[in-house]
């Protein structure tokens, strides 16, 4: 059981490129259609719950399923099954590529990449922005100025989100009760 | 000491890791380019175009590849576990606790409450790679470079792959900066 549950995450660790939500529909049918370790209904409720706790998604639904089936010893399965492949990939990628960094066809290639990647990067923004409420607009702005001008670190300015939020649902939950 | 530093940093990125990885890109350069100045912004920039073409989370895969140029073999194995270790914590607590926590009222403000700081993150980290505080850095060198990104950025509209257009810049870059 311990290897089925490292041997499946290793799978999907291996095939999930880019990353987040590329990956749900792996871990579908390795978790839920071949597997049967989950139900569809759980999972739907796992994956609000793994996108709002810190961390990579990959990582929070193979711990998920993995204390689920089989505790702490499943959890550490699932996880290392998820993160082994990028890792070996990467180390490889560290150890080989200062050597051919400065290749010029890799520079070329490079040369190139970085406004890809920042295409990649702005493309989310904008659709995640269009449904808020421009006040709120404003915060991400002003956010993104502080982490981009000031160089504060996204940690303060993540907990104070937080505390704002618990704030706000403290007072709503006060406003209703005394009614 | 420097395996307890790259652990206390990557520590910090996997706990503070809301949003998804675009949105870690920032915390991670905060940390990493301007605190700790363990990469350049411009390498930097190089490993997140590294992780969009290899499997796994830019969180694993900066950790390993950080790791790894600062402080060698171990090094890479401190930052993977360190940036590993919050997620396996928080996530068995909350499978634990699933259900009184699904629904609890302060969870859920507190969670709505880091949203706009999480779309502001994820621009930063965009704006961080076009316009760094130190010009030669920059990511965009050229008229070229500005139509990769468009060219990207309509790919993303049009719900292109975004590994396959990764390549073809790639591809486009040595066509346009190596063969001209």
């Amino acid at each position: 059981m311990l290897f089925q549950l490292f041997y499946s995450f290793l799978k999907i660790g291996l095939f999930t490129f880019g990353g987040g939500y590329a990956m749900i529909p792996l871990i579908e049918r390795e978790v839920i259609t071949n597997k049967k370790w989950i139900a569809e209904s759980e999972f739907l409720e796992l994956l609000t719950v793994a996108q709002s706790a810190p961390g990579p998604i990959s990582l929070n639904t193979s711990v998920f399923v993995g204390y689920k089936m089989r505790g702490y010893a499943g959890a550490l399965a699932a996880i290392s099954g998820v993160v082994l492949p990028s890792f070996v990939i990467i180390l490889l990628v560290a150890i080989f590529f200062s050597d051919i960094r400065h290749n010029p066809v890799v520079d070329a290639a490079f040369r190139a990449m970085r406004p890809a990647v920042v295409a990649l990067i702005v493309a989310p923004v904008v659709g995640l922005a269009r449904g808020m409420r421009p006040w709120l607009v404003a915060v991400s702005a002003a956010t993104a100025l502080a982490v981009w001008w000031l160089g504060i670190s996204p940690v303060y300015l993540l907990i104070a989100g937080a505390a704002a939020g618990l704030l706000w649902s403290a007072y709503t939950v006060r406003k209703e009760g005394g009614r | 000491m420097i395996y307890l530093q790259l652990f206390i940093s990557y520590l910090k990125i996997g706990f503070f890791g809301f949003g998804g990885g675009y949105a870690m890109l920032s915390l991670i350069h905060n940390e990493i380019v301007e605190q700790h100045g363990w990469l350049t912004p411009a390498e930097f920039a190089d490993i997140v175009a590294i992780s969009q073409i290899t499997p796994g989370p830019i969180a694993i895969n900066s950790a390993t590849y950080i790791g790894y140029s600062v402080a060698g073999f171990w090094g890479s194995v401190v930052a993977t576990v360190a940036v590993c270790l919050p997620a396996l914590t928080i996530m068995m607590l909350v499978t634990k606790f699933f259900l009184k926590l699904r629904n609890n009222v302060y969870v859920h403000g507190a969670v709505e409450g880091m949203k706009p700081m999480v779309i502001g993150m994820i621009a930063a980290a965009a704006l961080l790679l076009m316009f760094p505080a130190d010009k030669s850095e920059a990511s965009f060198v050229d008229g070229w470079s500005w139509a990769f990104f468009g060219a990207c950025l309509a790919g993303s509209y049009f719900k292109v792959n975004p590994i396959l257009m990764i390549l073809l810049s790639a591809a486009a870059g040595i066509l346009v900066y190596y063969v001209f």
